[in-house]
């Protein structure tokens, strides 16, 4: 009886479409690596992925909470995440003369937005507002399938749908119809390990990125979760048999 | 036991001036416990550890949380990537902060349908339930903390039931806020708050323990407990039994906790706040969503807020509403079948609370209202006149039925030492 009033409510609790599912939007699934109790994340798609947010992506969203260091998740060594660290410019400052200035950045160092503020963004992108991406696969109900369905659902509108200026069609847009044009169609980008390039392909890299970006620590829980669960399955057998065996003379 | 009985030495010579062994001893070793209790007794020791690890990984937490609307989202995210474990330990405080209502809710289920609020525990029942008000207003006060949409937003609509108060309403506002907008002022307040109300939850705790240790537990016959032979002591008993359901308990949480840690919050939470942008659907926690559904069902603001307050006021005055002499739903027939009623009507009202307010949903959140009112103001009251209970049995140890239903004697049976 408890454990089937308990069963319920949890259920009742983790099913509730309150808590996920976006209404009339049928996403697009995917197998990912880093789904089930033992998932970790495909380095080589992560790598490929970055490679896609930096090729295209990172000309309008920014990613404020990675820092370079953390690429060091992706299996990038410490020379490589320095040279890659040292692409970019970053503000520095007051020096002595009371003057901020530019200087390559470290790896300590977060990556740089591509706008100063939001209003710049805004400006540049039609009035609409490129989100962070940091936590953008956490902050959309069923994140990593949404994103990869968003990005390789855009398709012409069907007959009848008005698209107003500035405007694109998404059926894995909640209301359809979103202000970022299509950014990718296959191809964009060359890898160097010879990776797929098709739209699909490189929509689930840029996915697996974004995951482990929004999650960096999803390898380490899983691993301790697996180890917390088999520890307190045998602690709830044992308590159990005490349980009975103390309560023996009760019965 | 006296203080001699100790076997060590050094805990003699403390105890006799300082007795704190013998009243533990008292509280959780010797303490008789009607040897009939099922395993929905178990939900208080988990309460109380639920309390325990909130105020652990919470005291934690506050090192590395900074309340201020600039810093708040980034320095919880800070804590999920910077700080060792930092994670975990947020991880385990947001979900433990759900498994606490759900053993909460549990625990009270237990006393509707034992009746456990009856004479003479009515004090017991009302602390529990200032217990509960407190826990909501702590739980609300922590899910803002974060400084994301939801936390913002469920901030704004909630602070704000407080003007549909005639008169003082607006100045009730202010003085939640802060200033005239859910700003830096309402964050600071809010976290000096959350970090102080648990442990008024602790001081209340204590109360209600001693109140249940001057009777005793309430058992699934619902009769009182006639001596020694209708008790075992609490320990080693109840000890081991509370242990398997906290390692039960801790079992379930971890599974949540490292595999499914995000399932109960909203994505909405992890996009900083923003006054500019109100998201499509406002719902609160989900163990808000009844009294939420409650709140919505009445079209008119003052309305709605009195009724979502009076659906918690009314369990303050459950002991006068359920005048049956019978304390445990195994004997009362009719009691039984509205009890179950009243339980669908409540997951009912949760999931009507995490629906959009219009069409259907708005009709039956009015019902399923309407009856959350109706079981307490009508049907207890006249199943106490009318209910014909069944026989009870003469005693725990021998559950024989005795062939004579309830005597008022036996509710108010001499209180016990503790």
């Amino acid at each position: 009886m408890l454990s089937r009033i308990g069963a319920v409510l949890l259920f009742s609790v983790l099913s509730s479409p309150a808590w996920g599912g976006s209404g009339d939007v049928a996403l697009k699934t995917r197998d990912w690596s880093f789904s089930g109790p033992f998932g970790t994340f495909d380095k080589a798609a992560m790598q490929r992925g970055f490679q896609v947010y930096n090729e295209v992506c990172a000309g309008c969203h920014s990613m404020k909470l990675i820092a370079f260091r953390n690429f060091a998740d992706l299996g990038y060594n410490k020379s490589e995440i320095k040279a890659l660290a040292a692409q970019y410019e970053v503000e520095d400052g007051p020096n002595d003369d009371g003057d901020m200035f530019m200087r390559p950045a470290i790896p300590a160092d977060r990556m740089p937005a591509p706008y100063a503020n939001d209003n710049a963004a805004r400006a540049g992108n039609n009035g609409a507002l490129p989100p962070d991406l940091s936590l953008i696969a956490k902050a959309r109900p069923n994140g990593p399938n949404y994103l990869y369905s968003l990005l390789s659902s855009y398709e012409d509108a069907p007959n009848g749908k008005e698209v107003p200026d500035g405007m694109y069609y998404n059926p894995a847009y909640p209301g359809h119809l979103i202000a970022m044009p299509q950014p990718l169609y296959g191809d964009d980008v060359e890898f160097i390990d010879g990776a797929a390039t098709s739209i699909e392909a490189v929509s689930a890299d840029l996915t697996q990125f974004l995951m482990w970006a929004a999650e960096p620590k999803l390898e380490v829980r899983k691993r301790i979760g697996v180890a917390a669960v088999f520890f307190l399955s045998i602690f709830v057998i044992f308590s159990y048999l005490a349980k009975r065996r103390i309560w023996a003379d009760v019965h | 036991m006296s203080a001699n009985q100790f076997k060590s030495p050094v805990i003699r010579w403390i105890d006799h001036r300082l007795p704190v062994f013998s009243m533990l001893h008292h509280t959780a070793h010797d303490y008789p416990t009607p040897k009939n209790l099922n395993y929905m007794w178990n939900f208080g020791s988990l309460a109380g550890l639920s309390l325990a690890i909130m105020i652990v990984t919470g005291i934690v937490l506050a090192m590395s949380y900074t309340a201020h609307v600039d810093y708040a989202f980034s320095s919880v995210e800070r804590i999920m990537r910077d700080v060792n474990h930092g994670w975990m330990i947020r991880y385990i405080h947001m979900n433990t902060a759900s498994f606490f209502f759900i053993v909460v809710y549990l625990h009270m289920f237990r006393g509707l349908y034992y009746g456990s609020y009856k004479a003479p525990r009515e004090l017991l029942w009302i602390l529990g339930v200032v217990i509960f008000l407190l826990m909501m207003a702590t739980a609300f006060m922590g899910y803002v903390l974060p400084w994301g949409q939801m936390s913002f937003w469920g901030a704004t609509v909630i602070t704000n039931l407080f003007s549909a108060i005639p008169y003082v309403g607006e100045s009730i506002v202010t003085l939640l806020w802060g200033g005239f907008s859910v700003d830096n002022a309402t964050l600071n307040r809010f976290f000096s708050l959350h970090y102080l109300m648990p442990f008024i939850i602790a001081g209340v705790v204590v109360l209600h323990i001693v109140a249940l240790h001057r009777f005793g537990s309430n058992n699934p016959i619902g009769i009182d407990t006639r001596g020694p032979q209708d008790t075992i002591s609490f320990h080693p008993y109840y000890t081991i039994k509370d242990v398997f359901g906290i390692a039960v308990f801790l079992l379930l949480l971890a599974v949540v906790v490292f595999f499914f840690p995000n399932a109960m919050g909203h994505p909405d939470n992890y996009i900083p706040a923003n006054a500019m942008q109100t998201p499509a659907h406002i719902v609160p926690e989900w163990y808000f969503l009844p009294f939420y559904a409650i709140l919505r069902a009445v079209p008119d603001k003052l309305g709605g807020v009195l009724l979502m307050f009076g659906a918690i006021a009314v369990l303050f005055i459950l002991p006068w509403l359920d005048k049956s002499p019978v304390r445990s739903a195994r004997f009362r027939p009719l009691f039984r079948i509205f009890f179950w009623v009243f339980f669908a009507n409540a997951i009912a009202l949760g999931y009507l609370g995490g629906k959009p307010a219009e069409g259907i949903y708005v009709i039956l959140s009015r019902v399923a209202t309407a009856w959350y009112f109706i079981h307490f103001l009508i049907i207890l009251p006249v199943l106490g006149m009318f209910e014909t209970t069944k026989p009870l049995p003469k005693s725990i140890a021998e559950p024989v039925l005795g062939g004579f239903s309830s005597t008022p004697e036996q509710a108010y049976a001499a209180p016990r030492r503790s």
